[in-house]
């Protein structure tokens, strides 16, 4: 085995098995690359684990609001029984809180205390007195949020060891709520309000029902406008279209439409619906419509591949027996292929709901404290609803906008475990 | 009545239509002739012809009617109020009178404003009841006249097929009128913006303060929307993601196609893509909630002084986002490279890192690049990372612990809240977005070329 | 590494002896080959002399292009692949882990079914092997590699004036050649080729066949091939396989004349396969 001689004058003779230095050279480059490889994936699966990990640590608060329970008194002829809205709840509220704290008397302090308590307060109670307008003249419990700072002084995320000028609570405001706390007027509920209340400017109020109907409209308008519509053309463009300049065009314009970045979609839906066209701003109608400009060619690349994957012999079959090419893509090659569609048109509807940047164009970041009547109300999506919140300087707000981004992710992870489902139990191979 | 109700009513009457058709061809069919179509057919051509001019009548009515009443409106105000108004103005105008009109009035306004909402209010009435009333009259004609067409000959089957694949054509159609309504929209707005601000100074000048109070016949002061320094900074973010996704999305996808085995790719793969499901609104968060903090935070512990919104946190966030991009068209392209050209160089006694950097990576190099330059053209679109983690002020650096401003960052802090479509930093926005679609458009086909090509190589 | 010379170096005493006259080159005993749970071949020994050409054959699916791809370990790149039994080189047993498959495989090359220069230029095609193993730098040294492989291989006048060129852009016998020369270029001893002309047309099927006659001075060449005419073209020695199992082997000329198997002699006639 002469061909592989050492490089040394010596006479000894090297077999070709033996390895050598360079050989060695050779595998601890292989096995540098297979490093690499193992560190990237490392790498992106531990920013993925802390992207979910630290949003899940921070939505955590937000699970539960701390709620507090007060005994109200309303004095007769303090709320007219014939029209319970107008009665001043504030001023019953505060009387009922100095009652507990008799000894707080100076305004400065009044002020203090007052903030330990949810401004939401005055309307639990003048919803509880609207519904039931005998309560006037009796002394009954209220339960309300407790604002902010106490939310969060209750949860332990105000750290009370801290000297007071390090904390937002002052040594007087935990006193008081201490004496809540002793006398089991605090609780911690399950925050059902982050998803049935409106957007407020006071953490403990803020929910996003608002957001979620808007979103729910806006989806609504996205799927009604881009399935049909994108069906309509992928059935064209795949059945029907001659091979011509101006289907080539089509084709390659949809690919493109596809790739444009969405924010240039905003500025279409900007300058045609608000400015052109004249429609309302913020409301979920023109979010839908820019929406469903932007799942249009998602989908109709997705039912393009569903109808190419039903074979020709289906056709042939169908135009065989005398069917029309209508009759014959009516009736078999589009049921055929309907589950890939739908899989395609949830995973773009999915996409149109976690878009945030068109709708913050067409202004449905404005601040609602309602929920839309209709979709040609202003109101807040999902998504933009998390960039308000995010935006709120308020601490509460944090927790809420961690807890948002969870309620959005839960949304996205059920359409795409829909889509993933449908795939498996319908998927046929041919 | 609302447009819902209507179009509800407008599809009864289709079906409606259709049974009429249908059972009217039912009793053709009795006299035991031939007929040319089935009597379903004939049901749908009336349905179609009774339901579809009306349905699009209402869609044009309500694209059209407030534009409509807008202009009688404002050329009804008398002159005092409209004279030497400029739109914004008007705008503003337009929108007290509709306020009176729904009922909030403010003050006291002027009586021919007053007046004015009443008119509207009028308008709005007449124009509702006008669409209801012309809807249901060209259902109803429609109907009528598609009844009248059948008979025992009536090629009822053919002129439906006809009448839906013009439809389907419209569909097909609408997606270039997206393009078109792009194009057209951010090239009037921007043809709008450079009549006040010459091109040259917008795509060279070095400097960029939309923010500063203009007076309108300062608009064009030098240099205040030089757009240089918004540009460099969308490169710089969008080179800091791609430094950090392409080694990451390289290695990954030559590791899951090459190295794994399949039980790990079937794991890791479908984690990767949870990566590119999440909404980039997500990932803005993560970057203020945790990567700048934290980049800060190392910074400062080694001397360094970093900005909260650095380039470095939100580049590095948009890279994490673009992992799952490359990797996967990485993949794709690694995966699509013939087995018989890795047998090839392993015949001949090439390792697995010989075969894959020598052999494999320069086969599936177009296909790779395609997946790149897709990734770029996603970083320079993307929006909601930078505008909640990167700068707003365009600052011209090279150094990834500053903050430096966007594009798209400029497009939306232009955008947000009230716009006019007058003032010079709305119209920048535009100016902006042409710049931005026309890059990532050069991008998109380029790189859909590549990976065309690249595909029909090895199929 | 010196310890492995020692143990190493009966075994090459073995081998040396080996080398004088047309010993044999390759020695298995026993080979089977499992995938996943199916076996697909059955205690296969041979012995493949040096300096010949020794022809597999036998219907689809028999189990002989498996076993030439144990010759050089190209079984190792499938994960569910499992050998079982001995293959010595020279008297080193291949499937020993001290084995390292990348000095196998330059030392044992391979010729694959269809054609598979890589896209680069022809130039490119031949120097990777001696790049790889560091064989020669590029320079004169590696022009000259370049040059003997393509001549040895019979392509050096069809294309010295165009090295720079890809070598996909080749015609199928061309490239099929550039593969053999490119094979060649490490300096192997042992050249496997898997149906090396399945996919030519017969004219350069003719030449790649006169090609293999030709190498046969330097290397031992083992070839897997359907076409019975090509086997009783080429090879001095020839292995039926039916079935995963090794029926028969023999001379060529003895093998298709009067073959001992009754299923070697029923193939052979054409009554199956």
């Amino acid at each position: 085995m002469s061909d592989t001689t050492s490089q040394s004058g010596k006479a000894k003779v090297r077999a070709w098995y033996e390895p050598d230095a360079k050989l060695s050279r050779r595998h601890s480059a292989d096995k540098r690359l297979r490093a690499y490889g193992i560190a990237a994936i490392i790498f992106a699966l531990s920013m993925l684990a802390t992207l979910v990990g630290t949003i899940a640590i921070t939505a955590a608060p937000a699970v539960t609001q701390t709620m507090v329970t007060l005994e109200v008194e309303v004095p007769e002829g303090a709320v007219d029984p014939s029209d319970p809205r107008g009665g001043s709840y504030q001023r019953i509220l505060n009387d009922s809180i100095m009652r507990i704290f008799p000894e707080v008397d100076t305004p400065r302090e009044k002020r203090e205390l007052r903030k330990l308590f949810s401004n939401g307060g005055q309307y639990a109670l003048r919803d509880k007195v609207v519904d039931d307008p005998s309560l006037i003249g009796r002394t009954f419990d209220v339960t309300f949020p407790l604002a902010d700072i106490g939310d969060q002084l209750h949860k332990g995320v105000i750290d009370r060891n801290l000297p007071p000028d390090y904390r937002r609570v002052s040594d007087m405001q935990i006193g008081w709520y201490d004496r809540l706390v002793e006398q089991g007027r605090i609780s911690a509920p399950l925050n059902w309000g982050m998803i049935f209340n409106a957007d407020s400017r006071f953490p403990e109020l803020a929910g996003l029902w608002g957001a979620l109907v808007g979103s729910f409209y806006a989806l609504l308008i996205c799927f009604f406008v881009s399935f049909p519509v994108g069906i309509s053309a992928a059935v064209y463009l795949e059945e029907f279209a001659p091979k011509n300049r101006l289907t080539d065009l089509i084709e390659v314009n949809i690919n493109n439409l596809a790739a444009v970045p969405s924010i240039v979609f905003g500025l279409l839906g900007l300058a045609v619906f608000l400015n052109f066209f004249g429609m309302p701003r913020s409301a979920p109608i023109v979010g839908g419509l820019v929406l469903s400009l932007m799942t249009l060619p998602t989908i109709i690349i997705a039912t393009r591949a569903a109808l190419k994957a039903v074979p020709p012999s289906i056709r042939e079959a169908a135009i065989g027996v005398g069917a029309s090419r209508m009759q014959t893509v009516g009736h078999h090659v589009l049921p055929l292929a309907m589950p890939g569609i739908m899989t395609g048109t949830i995973i773009g509807l999915a996409q149109a709901l976690g878009e945030t940047a068109p709708l913050l164009l067409i202004g449905m970041n404005a601040f609602i404290t309602a929920a839309p009547d209709s979709m040609f109300n202003p109101s807040t999506a999902l998504p933009t609803q998390i960039y308000i919140w995010a935006d709120s300087p308020e601490r509460g707000f944090t927790s809420r906008t961690s807890a948002a981004i969870i309620v959005l992710l839960g949304f996205l992870v059920c359409m795409n475990a829909i889509a993933i489902y449908m795939r498996k139990r319908f998927e046929r191979r041919w | 009545m609302s447009a819902t109700t209507l179009l509800a009513i407008v599809l009864i009457l289709a079906l409606a239509g259709y049974l009429w058709g249908r059972a009217n061809a039912g009793a053709i069919k009795q006299t035991g002739k031939a007929m040319h179509s089935v009597p379903a057919y004939h049901g749908y051509f009336v349905a179609l012809a009774c339901g579809l001019p009306a349905f699009l009548l209402v869609l044009v009515w309500l694209a059209a009617q407030s534009t409509v009443i807008d202009a009688i409106i404002v050329a009804d105000l008398p002159s005092y109020i409209t004279d030497g108004v400029e739109a914004s103005r008007m705008s503003l105008i337009l929108s007290e009178i509709k306020s009176i009109a729904a009922g909030r009035i403010f003050g006291t306004p002027d009586q021919a404003l007053l007046d004015a909402a009443e008119r509207y209010s009028a308008l709005q009435d007449i124009a509702s009841l006008a669409m209801v009333v012309s809807t249901l009259a060209i259902a109803i004609a429609g109907m009528v006249y598609a009844r009248s067409r059948l008979s025992l000959e009536f090629r009822a089957r053919n002129r439906v097929d006809g009448i839906l694949r013009w439809l389907l054509i419209v569909c097909s159609i609408l997606a270039i009128m997206t393009t078109l309504g792009i194009i057209l929209s951010l090239v009037i707005e921007s043809f709008a913006f450079f009549s006040r601000v010459p091109v040259f100074d917008f795509l060279f000048g070095m400097t960029w303060s939309p923010q500063t109070p203009i007076r309108a016949d300062q608009v064009a002061a030098a240099g205040a929307f030089g757009a240089v320094p918004v540009f460099w900074g969308t490169i710089f973010i969008s080179a800091i993601a791609m430094f950090v996704a392409l080694p990451t999305g390289l290695f990954s996808a030559i590791y899951l196609v090459e190295y794994s085995n399949k039980r790990i790719r079937s794991v890791v793969k479908p984690l990767l893509e949870i990566l590119a499901g999440i909404p980039t609104i997500v990932y803005g968060f993560f970057a203020i909630l945790t990567v700048a903090p934290f980049i800060r935070e190392f910074g400062t512990s080694l001397g360094l002084d970093v900005a909260s919104n650095s380039a470095l946190a939100a580049g590095g966030v948009m890279g994490i986002m673009l992992i799952p991009f490359i990797s996967s068209f990485a993949d794709d392209a690694i995966s699509a490279v013939p087995q018989s050209l890795r047998d090839g160089a392993y015949a001949l006694g090439a390792t697995r890192a010989e075969t894959i950097r020598q052999v494999l990576l320069p086969a599936a190099l177009p296909g790779i690049v395609g997946g790149v330059l897709l990734a770029v053209s996603r970083a320079i679109g993307e929006t909601m990372i930078v505008v909640m983690a990167a700068g707003l002020t365009a600052t011209l650096t090279a150094n990834p612990l500053e903050g430096v401003t966007t594009v798209t960052v400029q497009i939306v802090t232009l955008l947000i809240g009230d716009t006019e479509f007058d003032s010079p930093k709305t119209l920048a926005a535009f100016g902006l977005g042409l710049v931005l679609f026309i890059s990532t458009l050069a991008l998109n086909i380029v790189a859909l070329q590549v990976v065309k090509r690249y595909r029909e190589r090895y199929e | 590494m010196n310890k492995t010379a020692e143990e190493a170096g009966t075994l090459a005493k073995a081998a040396a002896s080996v080398q004088a006259g047309h010993e044999s080159k390759i020695a298995a005993t026993n080979v089977s080959v499992f995938y996943g749970e199916k076996q697909a071949l059955f205690d296969v020994s041979i012995d493949i002399p040096a300096r010949q050409v020794m022809a597999f054959i036998g219907p689809s699916g028999c189990g002989k292009s498996t076993f030439l791809r144990c010759i050089n370990r190209m079984n190792d790149t499938i994960d569910i692949c499992r050998v079982t039994g001995t293959i010595e080189i020279d008297g080193a047993d291949i499937y020993d882990p001290k084995i390292d498959p990348v000095l196998l495989r330059a030392r044992v090359g391979m010729v694959f079914q269809k054609p598979n220069p890589f896209p680069k230029s022809i130039y490119d095609n031949i120097a990777y092997g001696p790049r790889i193993h560091g064989v020669a730098k590029n320079g004169s040294a590696m022009d000259e590699i370049v040059e003997t492989s393509l001549s040895r291989a019979g392509l050096w006048k069809e294309v010295k004036d165009r090295l720079n060129e890809p070598g996909t852009g080749l015609s199928g016998g061309q490239q099929q050649r550039l593969c053999i020369a490119r094979a060649i270029a490490v300096n192997p001893d042992v050249i496997l080729m898997d149906e090396p002309c399945s996919a030519l047309d017969p004219i350069a099927t003719a030449k790649v066949e006169e090609l293999i006659d030709e190498l046969r001075q330097h290397y031992t060449i083992v070839i897997v091939t359907h076409s019975m005419q090509q086997a009783a073209r080429v090879s001095q020695k020839a292995a039926f396989f039916h079935l995963g199992n090794l029926i028969e082997v023999d001379e060529t000329e003895k093998v298709f004349t009067n073959p001992t198997d009754k299923r070697t002699q029923d193939y052979i006639t054409g009554r199956f396969g």
